[in-house]
Order: structure tokens, then C-alpha cells, then sequence
């Protein structure tokens, strides 16, 4: 179990403090370091081996000639200072080295020392530093301090993405041999199994029929949880951890009953039984690019017509912004449709046309508020509207709910908070950096605790669910006070008599 | 690390999962236990004994789910629930209760 630590004690919300620095509070916090038999079955060397440095200078640039904004982020800062206080994981911890422009120029000083001039010639006046091993301990204990959530570049006047400047450094750092063991056991997993839990079929089966036994037992309808069955309309992928802890089960319950509601014929897959893409947390495009495959060959083998993702923020990052270069096109599948489509599109669809019918009183006596994911808000949309991917799950939960209020503005929508966990850092070693990173949330949530009497949180991603479950103690609240958004469609929707 | 359970030394993880569920014993259960502050009841043993038979049929530890099922069919319903096994592991039945398992740790994002 990890060391103890002090919870953060929350502020207001209407004027959240600018914490006084902590130099090096969290200089020793890091995940464990993969070991050989996560990182050879990925490709990445197994250890650190002798001439690492120059091994690591080049992937650097490599990455810079790939990715023309990497070489754009390293030039463009000015040290404006807009994105230092705007990252939860410097608000909670006061660390400086948690201020955007610190971590980036980890990386930032090896790329001065190696490909300016400046720093080539003159390295200590540039801030240029050598690629040491000093060097490469810091850049494994920050860059896994964050979380890849953007909200620093929602504030950068010069549109520099600290998640694309994290994900280089930590695709250069598994490439020399120092990759972190929660993603790439998580990985290996994935290709050997097909899901982030390491669930075979025969499990996955057996849990799928326990939740069809359940569904039967509460409501008396017969809903059905397909697997493997060719010829469906929809392949629904989702992420493991729907199958497999709770609120998460919840949701996909939900899922189940909206189908079966709009009598729209669709399957789960066991080669694709995994939404989540930890490709991109560690940045590896070759990575990124065989897990997004399994979903087109599944979804050919099955001879599907859409696809729909399940309640995971990364997964429609990739899937949306990304999944067309990575394993298109997708021409096999019915054009009139999303591709890929998300399950709150479909579901909101079908609320609008009236396709489903809710009952709010199914939900009676809960007071909501929602979390927008990092990834759903500031990595993908949904719907055809600007802003959709804001709009489209209120309207749901508002459809669902008797009552929904939102957050303080400053930490909804485009400008939401990570739950803490995000970006590959939900694992139990990084608990202290989870706790006190996610203090910004815990902030907005206690304001509207107090004021507009809220019962619960809804959320729209397997990680910030399993993150939320695990902090939410830590503040006070009840770990199921975190909901997912198709839990309360499940309660609220109603069966068999759709007429 | 590793532990010593009955002159052995059995490999463990750096969080204290068994490297090798074979090795696992029932003393050495009790043992993880108490470094995890757990002092193993009849209950704690009917949990950890169900999460071994579901691991040897399905190699994977059951779902929350599956589990609290299995425990209101054992126990009867008024322990079938997340907060009785929250009760009996703090830290979280999924893990902790694995952990003591000898069962690896369930990863993803859970």
C-alpha cells in the first residue's frame, strides 16, 4: 500500500487559491518501471542498455521530423505564464515542476542541447541539458504526472499541447528502455488476450450471462447480451472494465436496455472487448495503431453495419479523432450513420425521435451533476453541433434525472478538471498524485454539495468512474456517489411497452 | 519482495502479488493479510476461497459482480453486497482481496 499522505484540504471554489510553491514535493512519486516481460512483447528493449542517450536523442528526432507540432511546441513557448496554475496536478500538489511549461521543458532542454544551435554551441545560457540519467529519472517521474488532459492548452495563447509533449517523452523512454509497467502489462494484455483486464471469453460469457440472469430477475424482460453473433446491426465496443466493476456494470446494463428498447439488433466482441487504446498514453503510434485494428477486424468478421462506443474518454478520443487514419476506411459500413458513433449519440438520438421512452421517477430523490471527461471534452465531440460532445450527455441525464445542476463554469466543458487518474496513471503506486490531483474536482463538487444539495456524479469514462470510486472517501462522499451516465438511462428507461 | 511462508521464499511483486499462484498457501494468506491490517475470518476465508475456485476455472479473477453473487449465495443476502466486502477489505475487494489470494492483480481501469 502506498505511503500515508495529507488529503488536500478543499477551498472555494468561486476562488481557488494559487498554492505557495513546494519545490520538489513530489520529486520521488513515480509508477513502477516495466519490467522485461512488459516491455519485450511490445518490441521496446527490455532494460536500459549501454549508449541509451544517443539511442534516446534519436527518437527525439525522429518524433520531431513525424510530428510538425512537437517541433512547433518545443519553439513556440514565450513564458507567458497563462498555463502554470492551470493544471490539477500542480494545484493539488504545488510542486513547480506540475506547472505545464516545467514538465515541457524537461523535454524542451534536451531538445535545445541536441537540435538548436544555441544550444549546441552555448548550452548553459539556453537552458540546454545534457540527456543524463538525472535527466531521465525526472522525465519518468513528471511526465507520469500527467495525465494528458489538455486543459493547460485550452489556456496556452500559443496552442502548445503538453499531452502530445508527454507522449513523446514517454514513447522516446520505452523506446530506450524505461516504460512504465501499469501501461504496457496493460498493453501486452490486450494483444494476448484482447482486453485491458487479461478477461478470456469463457469469463467474459459467463459474466455476460450472470447480468442477463440479473436484468431478468429486476424487470422481468428478457434484455440479451450478445456476443460474437455475425450479422448484427451494431458491434458495440466498450471498455473492459464495464464488464467487470461497478458503477461501470451499471452503464453497460444501461447500454443493453437501450438496444433492446429501440429493438436494434447488436453484439459484443470478444476479439475487440476492449474500447480503451493505451497506445496513446504512451504515445506509440505503431501501438495505437495494432489495437484500433483488432476493432476493423472484428467488425469485418462479424459483417456489422456501425460501430458504437461504449462510456470511455480515451477510447473516443481515438476513435474519434483518429480510428479513419488508423484502421480505415471504413467504407464496409452502413455511410448514413456516425462511424464511429458514440453511445450517448445513439442514445440522445432515439430520446429526440422518442424511440425510447424515460421515466424520470426511476431515478427519484437523486440530485445530479456531471463530469466531463478530458478526453470527451477536449478531444473529440460528439453529435454534428459545436459543443456536442458538452450538450449531448446533459440532455441524456437530463431526460433520465429529476434534477441535474452543473459545476462552477470553470470547471465544466472545455475547461473540466481530469479526474486524477487519467493518461495511464490510475494505478495504486500513484495514489498520493491521484488524491491530490483530483482536489480541483473535489472543489467544484463540494460547492454544488452544498448549494444545490447533489446526491451524485455522473461520469462517462471507465477511468474516471474507477478513479472517482477509489478518491471520493478521501473527501468525505460515499465512493457510489459516482454514476454512470447509462446507469441512470437503465433506471429510468422503460421496457416492453415501447407502443 | 518476497515472502518466507513455511521455510520457503516465495516471490512476490513490488505491490505483493504472487508471482506464481501455485505457491500460495494458507498460511502465507494470513500472512498478506496482516501486512495488510486484515486479521482473516471465516468470512474473509469464504471470499478469498471463491475468488481461487472462480480463478482455476475462468484464470481471472470473477467481476464485482459475480462475486457479491456468489457471496449472498454462500453467506445469504444481506452480505451480497460492495459495501459488506468493502467491510471485510478496505482497500477494495477487487484487489485486495486478490492480493491475499495469491491472485495477480486485476489491471485496466478498475
Amino acid at each position: 500500500m502506498a505511503a500515508p499522505f495529507e488529503t488536500p484540504v478543499l477551498g472555494d471554489v468561486d476562488e481557488r487559491r494559487i498554492p505557495a510553491l513546494k519545490p520538489g514535493a513530489m520529486a520521488a512519486s513515480k509508477p513502477y518501471v516495466a519490467a522485461a516481460a512488459h516491455q519485450e512483447p511490445l518490441g521496446f528493449p527490455a532494460v536500459l542498455a549501454d549508449g541509451w542517450e544517443a539511442e534516446a536523442v534519436s527518437h527525439m528526432g525522429e518524433l520531431l521530423g513525424k510530428y510538425r507540432s512537437l517541433q512547433v511546441f518545443m519553439d513556440a513557448c514565450v513564458k507567458c505564464g497563462a498555463c502554470t496554475d492551470k493544471c490539477h496536478y500542480f494545484l493539488g500538489t504545488a510542486d513547480p515542476k506540475n506547472m505545464p511549461v516545467a514538465r515541457a521543458d524537461l523535454f524542451r532542454s534536451v531538445y535545445r542541447r541536441y537540435f538548436t544551435p544555441a544550444g549546441k554551441l552555448f548550452p548553459s545560457l539556453v537552458g540546454a541539458r545534457d540527456m543524463t540519467k538525472d535527466v531521465l529519472d525526472e522525465w519518468y517521474n513528471y511526465f507520469h504526472q500527467c495525465s494528458q488532459c489538455r486543459r493547460c492548452s485550452v489556456f496556452c495563447p500559443m496552442g502548445i499541447d503538453t499531452a502530445e509533449i508527454s507522449m513523446a517523452a514517454r514513447d522516446v523512454m520505452d523506446r530506450i528502455g524505461q516504460g512504465q509497467k501499469y501501461c504496457n502489462e496493460i498493453i501486452g494484455k490486450v494483444h494476448k488476450i484482447g482486453n485491458n483486464l487479461g478477461l478470456p471469453a469463457p469469463a467474459l460469457l459467463d459474466t455476460l450471462e450472470g447480468l442477463e440472469e440479473d436484468i431478468l430477475d429486476e424487470t422481468g424482460v428478457a434484455v440479451k447480451l450478445p456476443v460474437d453473433v455475425a450479422g448484427a446491426e451494431v458491434l458495440l465496443v466498450t471498455p473492459s472494465a464495464d464488464f467487470f466493476a461497478e458503477p461501470h456494470v451499471l452503464g453497460l446494463i444501461g447500454y443493453a436496455k437501450v438496444f433492446h428498447a429501440a429493438g436494434v439488433s447488436w453484439t459484443l466482441s470478444t476479439k475487440a472487448s476492449e474500447a480503451g487504446n493505451f497506445g496513446m498514453f504512451i504515445g506509440n503510434y505503431e501501438q495505437m495503431r495494432k489495437i484500433s485494428l483488432r476493432i476493423r477486424e472484428a467488425a469485418q468478421e462479424l459483417g456489422v453495419k456501425r460501430i458504437i462506443f461504449g462510456e470511455c474518454g480515451h477510447a473516443w478520443r481515438v476513435a474519434y479523432s483518429f480510428l479513419n487514419t488508423l484502421a480505415g476506411p471504413w467504407d464496409f459500413l452502413d455511410s448514413r450513420y456516425p462511424v464511429p458513433q458514440h453511445i450517448l449519440e445513439f442514445t440522445s438520438d432515439l430520446i429526440r425521435r422518442k424511440g425510447i421512452k424515460l421515466d424520470k421517477s426511476g431515478n427519484d430523490g437523486m440530485v445530479l451533476t456531471v463530469h466531463d471527461s478530458c478526453n470527451v471534452a477536449r478531444g473529440a465531440r460528439m453529435g454534428d453541433k459545436p459543443g456536442g460532445q458538452f450538450t449531448i450527455p446533459r440532455e441524456v441525464i437530463r431526460a433520465s434525472v429529476p434534477k441535474l445542476v452543473d459545476m462552477h463554469p470553470d470547471t465544466i466543458c472545455e475547461k473540466t478538471f481530469c479526474c486524477g487518474g487519467g493518461g495511464g496513471l490510475l494505478t495504486d503506486e500513484l495514489l498520493e498524485l491521484r488524491v491530490k490531483g483530483s482536489a480541483p474536482r473535489m472543489e467544484a463538487l463540494k460547492a454544488v454539495v452544498e448549494r444545490e444539495g447533489v446526491t451524485h456524479m455522473a461520469a462517462m469514462c471507465a477511468i474516471c468512474k474507477a478513479q472517482f470510486t477509489k478518491i471520493l472517501p478521501y473527501f468525505g462522499h460515499d465512493r457510489e456517489m459516482v454514476v454512470s451516465v447509462h446507469q441512470l438511462v437503465s433506471n429510468a428507461i422503460i421496457l416492453g411497452d415501447n407502443d | 519482495m518476497a515472502y518466507t511462508s513455511n521455510g520457503a521464499t516465495i516471490d512476490a511483486d513490488e505491490e505483493g502479488y504472487l508471482i506464481d499462484i501455485n505457491q500460495w498457501n494458507e498460511d502465507l494468506a494470513g500472512q498478506i493479510a496482516k501486512d495488510e491490517g486484515i486479521a482473516m475470518s471465516p468470512e474473509h476465508w469464504e471470499v478469498v476461497n471463491f475468488l481461487r475456485e472462480y480463478y482455476s476455472e475462468y484464470q481471472i479473477a470473477p467481476a464485482v459482480r459475480v462475486l457479491t453473487k456468489a457471496i449472498a449465495k454462500k453467506m445469504g443476502p444481506d452480505k451480497g453486497n460492495n459495501k459488506y466486502l468493502y467491510e471485510l477489505f478496505p482497500y477494495g475487494p477487487g484487489k485486495q482481496a486478490c492480493k491475499i489470494a495469491g491472485l495477480p492483480k486485476p489491471t485496466g481501469c478498475v
